[in-house]
């Protein structure tokens, strides 16, 4: 089976190496010359206020912790397609019931407004 | 294994067939981005009755070298108040996540190159589409370290909308393939187009499915309509304000590139990848090219499809926020259910049918 993984690994270390002598020939090549300027931000051609370093809106946050239940979804999804034509009625029941569980929370998130941007 | 009268190890020959085929792949996967870049250049300046890149060489051919020589040598500039690590990291995780998604689609059938069967994708994994979207989880890491990196306020919010967009509309990614594994049974993408030389295209099938994996796909490499996170007009260039040379030259190459890889799968899943269109088709499968499954029928599908996302580009204005996300949580996600439904009540009826239902 590790054998299957072992040409990834190889094209893992092929493509970071490749970005890291990208990286490197592009540091060797270009000129550097820094100035407290050009150190600056862009902030549309005006002196940078403060830094980025702030609090963000808590509905990423939520979308955040939606996508990883319906993620969770998908995972088990997959194994069911995979064995779905061994026994579809039986199969096709089984998910219903879980798929009804998750509808509740789903149509609960939606009428709180969690879908909700504005 | 005997080369010239030394005896080699046949591990080590294998091995060495890997390392070569791997730089084969990336260089393939760069020319191929630089010249799909040129074509897209030309397409949007034909659409927008421009007459696009024609200078550099004849007709503009070498356009992307010049591109690539001038990112090479333009001033590295690293914000002074910027996480100098993860700023130089972020656009290489990016890259390299592209690379790596592109190395299970198989791209061809095997060939046969001095005695040495070689297959025409880097592995061969039966799991191939659960890989593909882990590491397409993985790349977003790129786009908000990206952001957050660089310490920007544009970038920032470039980087969060990003983030929210990028999982929202994979997750309707992921449950619009369900369909296909229940149809084929199998995650491996050759299996999955084995099948298709077998049943035909997957894609009248599953025209929902493929409605929606391209919809979703469009979203996630953040091209027109979907391209909130770089919206120019609003965000100045969203996550990658920041960088200049070659890292902003990375991040361009793993956008082109994840564009190549989603409509490499497509046309691996709903298109009978490498398969000739022709195939099973008794008259016309002498027919050298014609006929036989290979390369260039892949490459052409590939292309068709790309031209697609590029007209797609040139034709529709940008999405509204909360127009984004309602879209995919609201109408997207339930439509995917639907589809897994209606492929479900398909199998069953055709197993109906047959009189092969099994009732357990």
């Amino acid at each position: 089976m590790s054998g299957d993984y072992f040409p990834l690994f190889v094209m893992l270390v092929v493509s970071v190496a490749f970005a890291a002598i990208g990286v490197g020939v592009s540091a060797l090549l270009g000129p550097r010359r820094p100035t407290a300027i050009k150190g600056q931000t862009y902030e549309s051609g005006m002196p940078s206020i403060g830094t980025a370093r702030r609090r963000v809106w808590v509905r990423y946050y939520l979308v955040a912790v939606v996508f990883i239940l319906f993620d969770i979804e998908i995972i088990f999804f997959y194994p069911w397609a995979v064995v779905f034509r061994q026994a579809p009625i039986f199969l096709l029941v089984e998910m219903l019931a879980f798929v009804t569980i998750l509808l509740v929370g789903y149509i609960y998130v939606w009428r709180k407004g969690g879908f909700d941007w504005y | 294994m005997n080369i010239f009268g030394i005896v080699i190890d046949p591990a080590i020959v294998n091995f060495v067939i890997l390392v070569i085929q791997c730089i084969v792949w990336i260089v393939a996967l760069l020319t191929t981005f630089a010249y799909i870049q040129l074509v897209e250049r030309w397409t949007i300046a034909k659409i927008q009755v421009r007459i696009g890149p024609n200078r550099t060489g004849p007709r503009g051919l070498l356009q992307p070298l010049a591109d690539a020589i001038k990112a090479l040598f333009k001033e590295e500039l690293i914000p002074s108040n910027a996480d100098k690590l993860v700023f130089v990291l972020a656009p290489m995780i990016s890259v390299v996540c592209a690379l790596m998604a592109f190395a299970v689609i198989p791209v061809a059938p095997p060939i046969t190159l001095f005695g040495v069967e070689i297959p025409m994708q880097i592995a061969d994994v039966n799991v191939a589409i659960l890989y593909i979207l882990a590491i397409g989880s993985v790349s977003v890491y790129g786009t908000v370290l990206a952001g957050w990196s660089s310490n920007n306020k544009y970038s920032l919010l470039g980087s969060l909308r990003a983030a929210a967009q990028l999982i929202s509309y994979e997750v309707t990614l992921g449950l619009a393939l369900v369909g296909i594994l229940m149809l084929t049974s199998t995650l491996s993408l050759n299996g999955i187009v084995n099948f298709q030389a077998l049943n035909g295209w997957l894609f009248l099938p599953q025209i929902l499915g493929f409605c929606l994996y391209i919809i979703a796909a469009i979203a996630e490499t953040n091209r027109l309509p979907f391209d909130l996170p770089e919206a120019e007009t609003e965000l100045v260039a969203g996550y990658y304000t920041e960088y200049s040379s070659i890292k902003f030259a990375f991040f361009f190459m793993a956008e082109y590139i994840n564009i190549i890889t989603v409509c490499a799968l497509a046309t691996t899943l709903f298109f009978g990848g490498y398969l000739s269109p022709f195939h099973g088709v008794a008259a016309l499968s002498g027919i050298p090219i014609l006929g036989w499954d290979g390369i260039w029928w892949f490459a052409l599908k590939v292309f068709i499809l790309i031209f697609g996302f590029m007209w797609i580009r040139g034709t529709f204005p940008r999405l509204r926020y909360d127009q984004l996300m309602n879209f995919t949580w609201k109408f997207m996600l339930p439509v995917a259910l639907l589809n897994i439904l209606i492929t479900a009540a398909l199998i069953i009826g055709l197993s109906w049918q047959n009189g092969s239902l099994a009732l357990r």
